[in-house]
């Protein structure tokens, strides 16, 4: 099927998990916010962000068998991907959320802290992938 | 077979009864299924491939458009359901509503902002799309997750000291 249409059907998905998580829990489906959280305290509110990462991890397990080609390595070198872990780790706490919480949560409530940091992240994305690929070459 | 539903499960109290375990297992199912959908989301609309997802990134290259999809999927579909869902005067499971309420602009929402879209611009990876990678079995995607995890007890104790700072004797 057409990317765009799989597109628009996977993120027609992530709007229903969102909603689900909200009329059952009343939280936000933000998943750096759910992590972190979740390191901090694991048994808060009865548990639920624990239960919400299994689901999360098993969709990871069923799609290793069901669509293998949908999930595909990066092909960077591992300190690389160290460093891009440790700067999302850091920076969706310190900035409260990351595509999920900012990104589809956020919009969906027209929160201007969201919109802004949508704009910021994807404008420093954008700055680092043209650096990384344009620049140095894809040296990274 | 017919008989199946009637044997007690583990959780049911010597007496038959059920309702402690009952009214607990139905929010955790409906968290665990809010993941899956979730995740099955993120791989369904390509998120967990990070050549699409540098490709959006790539404004002056072959520009990928499928995250911008994803987004507006995932924005409509969640802006329209959650009129009705505000409408009840609390979520099913809980006393209330837990949403952000502060609406200004400040430093560290910016520079939190900056430093994950650096990340995220490195490697491809955001925190869902990571997280379900690495227990798909990707070598580079457990890196990531481990290492975001490290990035967030860092942020934690940076920000704030006090939950092991006052447990601990000094």
């Amino acid at each position: 099927m057409n990317d765009i249409i799989l597109a628009l059907i996977g993120g027609g998905l992530i709007g229903l998990a969102a909603t689900l998580l909200l009329v059952t829990h009343g939280r936000v489906a933000g998943i750096s916010g759910i992590v972190g959280t979740f390191i901090r305290n694991p048994a808060a509110d009865g548990g639920l962000r624990g239960w919400f990462l299994l689901g999360l991890v098993l969709a990871g397990l069923i799609g290793m068998f069901a669509a293998p080609e949908r999930i595909t390595e990066t092909g960077l070198e591992t300190p690389t991907i160290a460093v891009a872990g440790l700067l999302v780790g850091f920076g969706t706490r310190l900035g409260n959320g990351c595509t999920s919480g900012h990104g589809i949560c956020g919009m969906s409530r027209l929160s201007p802290r969201s919109l802004a940091a949508v704009f910021t992240f994807i404008a420093a994305g954008a700055i680092v992938v043209f650096v990384s690929r344009h620049v140095l070459g894809g040296a990274l | 077979m017919s008989q199946v539903h009637t044997i007690p499960s583990p959780s049911a109290r010597p007496d038959g009864s059920n309702e402690r375990a009952r009214p607990r297992a139905i929010p955790a199912l409906l968290a665990i299924l809010s993941g899956l959908l979730f995740g099955a989301g993120l791989i369904i609309g390509g998120m967990t491939d990070p050549s699409k997802v540098m490709g959006f990134l790539d404004f002056t290259g072959v520009w990928q458009p499928a995250l911008a999809f994803v987004m507006a999927g995932g924005v409509g579909v969640h802006f329209l359901l959650m009129q009705f869902v505000l409408r009840r005067k609390s979520p099913l499971f809980d006393t209330a509503f837990h949403l952000p309420t502060r609406r200004d602009l400040d430093r560290p929402l910016i520079i939190g902002a900056a430093l994950f879209g650096a990340g995220w611009g490195l490697a491809g990876y955001c925190p869902g799309p990571g997280i379900v990678a690495a227990a798909a079995g990707g070598h580079g995607a457990i890196v990531f997750a481990a290492t975001l995890i490290v990035g967030m007890v860092i942020q934690h104790g940076v920000s704030d000291p006090r939950p092991q700072r006052t447990t601990t004797p000094c």
